[in-house]
């Protein structure tokens, strides 16, 4: 089962839909609770930075019983330091994003913290794929 | 299902099966089916949106009659703080009171009170407890109900405190207990409530028992109390709630009772669904508590009040303007234990609108509704008795609903047959001569 959503750069009236429109799929199949609380994060981190850096992109997920796989490629500037930018509180955003309250520097270390596995090419001036495993847990429900 | 019990109800007679309602509904509950609305029972968290937008008033909140206080040796009227802000100008609390006694109750509690004593708690709760930000608000029944079908992840940051409602109850079956002898079964406690999801949480509640026994609508009573504002006032000795207790009526008073810290408060349901969308997303997380009510106004805003929610909240502020000025600075003993307050149980998520219980199947399941939905107009006319092209995808899925019940598709499928229709009756059999349609028509 695939999905597919095209994102665009600077669009943040519609950043969150393809998040909004996982969660309710993977609702349906019926993922445990936590699996589906890491997914929308890591969806919607990664559409975001997407949507503050890049120019277009797209987030393909592959849904299976035990696990979710988010793949985003984008059209952008590239991270030059990778394990830099998984640091906590590291930012590249320009003042104007930040002023809209992104680009605090916890996209990337959120998806890491919510991703089972976790892998990012990039290459500057052309773009970067991100591709997130998140793993449905058999005992993964928190709440029941 | 009586598995979940629901105080929003259907009258048959009155619907037209128009598509009014379905595209309304919150959780997507309400399908249009044989020319009438069906409610599934799963997915309904008895908002009541539907109830405000029937254009035939065909959508129902079943609440108890009067005559259910025959039922009790001793009655106790639980006025919603929103009662207040029905009536005009210079009609204070103490007349209010006045007239649910001459109605009929043996005795009034005020739900303002359970609130103050709610708000006592939570400051405590939120200042000394260890708790994931932000915190959201137990108080609207709609709400909690909402977060339990849609946003389960979100249930571990409800306030684990019960609604002012329950702790007004059982203080005043408490009182009534120890002032007069009773026992706890000659108690009646009728709360007078602005909404469904109300009763629904006394039927069903949160804490799996509920203090209160009954649930009077407001618009029901409201001609009565009209008629009785007059009546003996009650004695002026007797302590009422504050402007602390009663502005939890309207929205950012339960804010405002509670105090400092970053606060926010939101109202009507697509608002609170947007705002959850975010916090689930991982943000909002400098807010320490979010007030959140599924009425557009808070409760003042509710299906069941009779005033028109704009006029009400003019009438709650200037009403908590005097309540402030005249506000006590010492509180009446409430009681202390935080067990009084907090939720016997945790509050545990409704199965969702699975697709099917083997998530290979499912997986497949929703394969078929991604390839059904980008075949439909995707124009969620409504047409169909389903809310959205996708919700009609989940339907024919789910084997409820058909393909043809779309009018776009169902014309397309004409539009072949007719141009078939069209091509037989050219071709004419051999005997009959040259094929001489074909020509003509071509012309």
């Amino acid at each position: 089962m695939k999905m597919e959503f095209d994102i665009r750069g600077m669009d943040f009236t519609r950043a969150g839909e393809a998040s909004a429109r996982i969660k309710k799929a993977l609702q349906m199949v019926g993922m445990k609770v936590e699996t589906i609380k890491k997914t929308v994060i890591v969806a919607y981190e990664a559409e975001l930075n997407v949507v503050i850096h890049a120019r277009q992109g797209t987030m393909k997920v592959r849904v299976c019983p035990d696990r979710v796989e988010l793949t985003v490629v984008d059209e952008g500037p590239g991270i030059p330091d990778i394990s830099l930018a998984l640091q906590e509180g590291y930012s590249t955003a320009p003042p104007h994003i930040r002023e809209m309250g992104f680009g605090a520097g916890m996209g990337l270390p959120n998806i890491k913290r919510c991703s089972d596995e976790l892998e990012i090419e990039s290459e500057v001036g052309t773009g970067t794929i991100l591709k997130a495993v998140i793993i449905n847990h058999p005992d993964g429900d928190s709440n029941v | 299902m009586s598995e979940f019990i629901h105080s929003v109800k259907l009258d048959r007679e009155k619907c037209k099966g128009c598509t009014n309602c379905i595209k309304h509904c919150p959780t997507e509950a309400i399908r249009v089916r044989e020319g009438r609305a069906i409610i599934i029972e799963e997915i309904c968290i008895d908002c009541g949106e539907c109830i405000r937008i029937c254009p035939n008033r065909a959508k129902l909140a079943i609440t108890d009659p009067l005559e259910r206080l025959h039922d009790y040796r001793h009655t106790i009227a639980l006025p919603a703080p929103s009662l207040y802000a029905q009536f005009s100008a210079g009609i204070m609390p103490r007349h209010i009171i006045s007239a649910l006694l001459a109605l009929g109750f043996s005795d009034v509690f005020e739900v303002a009170v359970g609130a103050e004593a709610v708000s006592l708690f939570l400051n405590d709760f939120l200042n000394q407890r260890p708790h994931p930000k932000p915190m959201i608000s137990s108080a609207c029944p709609a709400v909690v109900r909402l977060m339990q079908v849609r946003f389960p992840s979100l249930l571990d940051q409800i306030v684990p405190v019960d609604t002012p409602m329950e702790i007004a109850a059982r203080m005043a079956r408490e009182r009534a207990a120890g002032e007069h002898g009773l026992k706890d079964e000659d108690i009646g406690v009728f709360f007078v409530t602005p909404c469904p999801a109300k009763v629904t949480a006394v039927k069903q509640p949160f804490g799996n028992r509920s203090y209160v026994d009954g649930t009077i609508s407001m618009v029901s009573i409201y001609g009565e109390l009209l008629s009785r504002l007059d009546a003996p006032a009650i004695s002026p000795a007797r302590r009422l709630s504050t402007a602390r207790g009663v502005g939890w009526g309207k929205t950012g008073g339960e804010n405002r009772a509670i105090k400092g810290r970053s606060l926010l408060a939101v109202d009507g349901i697509h608002n609170v669904i947007n705002l959850l969308e975010e916090i689930e997303r991982g943000g909002l997380q400098d807010i320490d508590y979010i007030e959140a009510q599924a009425c557009t106004g808070g409760c003042i805003g509710g299906p069941l009040v009779p005033q028109n929610p704009y006029v009400s909240r003019v009438r709650m502020e200037n009403l908590l303007k005097e309540l402030a000025a005249a506000e006590e600075n010492e509180l009446p003993a409430f009681p202390e234990d935080p067990a009084y307050y907090m939720l016997p149980n945790n509050i545990t998520p409704r199965p969702v609108h699975k697709l099917s219980d083997n998530i290979d199947e499912a997986i497949s399941m929703l394969e078929a509704v991604e390839n059904i939905a980008a075949d439909l107009p995707g124009l969620d006319c409504g047409s169909c008795g389903s809310p959205t092209c996708r919700a009609l995808a989940e339907d024919i899925v789910r084997g409820f609903a058909e393909t043809s019940y779309c009018v776009f598709k169902l014309r397309e499928k004409l539009q072949l047959l007719a141009r078939e229709i069209v091509d037989l009756s050219l071709l004419q059999p051999p005997a009959m001569g040259r094929e001489r349609g074909k020509e003509e028509f071509k012309k």
